[in-house]
């Protein structure tokens, strides 16, 4: 593939972050508007931090001034997933070069759901495919930011219910994967596991045991086969 | 406003210090442990299915509207899927009903 068809190919599997970052964007912006922080501040929070739940989250802190410490625990609390994420992506952006930096800086859900799964192209090519996705993707949250505070509450359209796109994407990428006939077991386990830790922890506080549930659930497997 | 610049900092470097401490401790471009090979293999299917519980786990049975739209909508996605492999006929899909349940039914 052509290094324009790629970027391509980028843009269209992209498309559902679109509509999922840049709604979820403009409503970041005008929620922190609202609190009296501008355009520009909302740019410095989706440049440095560039973690969505973690924003949206920080919003309240800011306005009741936590201190440096609280803050950056709930930052280890909320994003540890992200640990996760990066183990199962070194191989994956091993000779990425100087993007390397960049590449594991903008691995968000969204970016990784895309990246990791990515098997059509050849190994050769992925690195313009795993940078395309992770600019693109950049650009749509920081542009909904900046545009949600720009706007403050002047936008009427209603879009409630639009961020289930980020949702259908999950779901969209897992039955392709489930209907390709890829590790059904490691679908399963990742889908069961988080589903009884969800019930036994409340949605609060389910993500860190449900990645301790699945490692060692995968460790196991593995034992297993080797064995066998 | 000081403050808030440096909890943007804080949270910040918090983020980008979790995303990158696999990669500084597994290390550069030399081949990584066998058990790393095989988690980078197993986990995106895995992820993927604790991602879709994660986005689904504010479902309540406690009142209708906070369970229906989103099972209802999770399953048009996998059934459109299914009949027709295209991402983005069933995200559309879902998302369009969705968006249609809870402005006008709920």
């Amino acid at each position: 593939m052509k290094r324009a068809d790629i970027i391509r190919k980028a843009l269209r599997d992209t498309l559902p972050v679109l509509a999922g970052y840049v709604v979820l964007g403009i409503g970041f912006g005008m929620l922190l508007k609202a609190r009296g922080y501008g355009w520009l501040f909302s740019l410095y929070m989706s440049v440095g931090i560039y973690a969505g739940s973690m924003q949206f989250l920080l919003i309240d802190m800011l306005t009741e001034s936590v201190s440096l410490v609280s803050a950056a625990l709930t930052a280890f609390l909320v994003n540890c997933r992200h640990l996760f994420y990066s183990i199962s992506m070194v191989d994956r952006y091993k000779n990425t070069g100087r993007a390397k930096p960049y590449l594991i800086y903008a691995l968000t859900d969204e970016t990784y759901s895309l990246v990791s799964t990515e098997d059509s192209l050849p190994p050769g090519q992925r690195k313009t495919y795993y940078l395309a996705v992770s600019v693109i993707d950049q650009l749509y949250w920081v542009g909904g930011c900046v545009l949600g505070s720009l706007l403050g509450s002047a936008l009427k359209f209603n879009t409630e219910g639009i961020d289930f796109a980020l949702t259908a994407l999950f779901v969209c990428i897992f039955t392709e994967q489930w209907l390709a006939g890829k590790e059904h077991i490691s679908a399963a386990l990742g889908l069961g596991l988080s589903l009884l830790c969800l019930l036994i922890f409340g949605s609060e506080s389910f993500l860190i045991p449900s990645m301790a549930a699945i490692v060692a659930a995968m460790a196991l497997v593995r034992g297993r086969e080797a064995k066998a | 406003m000081m403050h808030s610049v440096l909890l943007v900092a804080v949270v910040g470097l918090v983020t980008f210090a979790l995303r990158a401490a696999p990669f500084l401790i597994l290390g550069g471009d030399r081949k990584s442990p066998e058990f790393i090979s095989y988690l980078g293999r197993v986990l995106p299917a895995a992820v993927m299915g604790m991602l879709v519980i994660y986005c689904l786990r504010n479902v309540s049975f406690s009142e209708t509207g906070l369970w229906l739209p989103q099972l209802l909508c999770t399953g048009v996605v996998v059934l459109v899927h299914a009949l027709k492999r295209s991402t983005l006929l069933s995200i559309l899909s879902g998302t369009v009903c969705y968006m249609l349940l809870v402005q006008l039914v709920f």
